[in-house]
């Protein structure tokens, strides 16, 4: 019986979600970093799932890559900050804030999810061991 | 007379082994919440009952096994994710209830059997 494959299942979207709280971890630390150009700017990191498909009896999850988002930076003039430019700009990261926020919710309760999945899948197998002991 | 435990547990085994299978792709819906364009699948409990039935009685199964079904969801998303993490969990918890039942009626046989060896 697959309890095995059960929890390979739900450890691998414990670990995708986990990446996905990495990535808003950083991108709240670092939503109000300023840089002296577009370039060097800090972009909001999103990672990317796909799922791994064994026959067709479901799948893992598995992070493909880690994008930097393209949404537009805000330049701001500041001359008196140390980063600003000739023009007296300075490059703020792109990150939105209510909406990391609003993704960690989402990512935190994904993980519950699967935490509950394997808590559930531990006592089904549980009671399959104690089968006709009583 | 040999006692055959196969015949002894009836359709329980079976219907627990099911069980286990529908609990590893439900697993696998909860896993890919996030997953762009994933289609949640299902199993259709009483079809596949009636397939294995059908199959130890030697009959051949006609058409294709249509085991696996697609869930079609109630609010389409944009990215093309068809789990509804709301349905799912409801799905994984009947279906572990259902898997203790399925454990009871085994264990109640297996009492019976017992009682009947002993001579009780």
């Amino acid at each position: 019986m697959g309890f095995k494959d059960i929890s390979n299942i739900a450890g691998s979207a414990m670990a995708a979600q986990s990446v996905r709280l990495n990535t808003i971890a950083s991108n709240l630390a670092n939503a109000d970093t300023a840089a002296p150009s577009e370039a060097e700017a800090y972009r909001a990191r999103k990672p990317v799932f796909a799922a791994v498909m064994e026959n067709d009896a479901g799948g893992r999850v598995q992070v493909l890559d880690v994008v930097k988002s393209a949404d537009p930076v805000r330049t701001v003039y500041e001359p008196g900050n140390p980063l600003a430019n000739a023009e007296g700009m300075v490059v703020y990261s792109n990150v939105n804030s209510v909406a990391e926020m609003a993704d960690m919710m989402s990512a935190s309760r994904a993980f519950e999810t699967n935490v509950e999945v394997l808590g559930r899948i531990k006592s089904m197998q549980q009671s399959l061991l104690k089968l006709g002991e009583g | 007379m040999t006692i055959n435990f196969k015949d002894a547990l009836g359709v329980h085994a079976d219907a627990l082994h099911v069980r286990a299978e529908r609990t590893k792709m439900l697993a696998a819906n909860i896993a890919n919440e996030s997953t762009p364009g994933y289609t949640a699948r299902d199993l259709d409990f009483g079809a596949v009952m009636q397939q294995r039935a059908a199959e130890e009685n030697g009959e051949l199964s006609l058409g294709d096994s249509a085991e696996t079904l697609y869930r079609v969801p109630f609010q389409p998303s944009a990215d093309g994710n068809t789990v509804e993490i709301g349905v799912e969990q409801a799905a994984f918890s009947q279906n572990a209830s259902d898997f203790q039942t399925s454990l009871t009626f085994i264990n109640m046989k297996l009492r019976g059997l017992q009682k009947a060896i002993s001579g009780q």
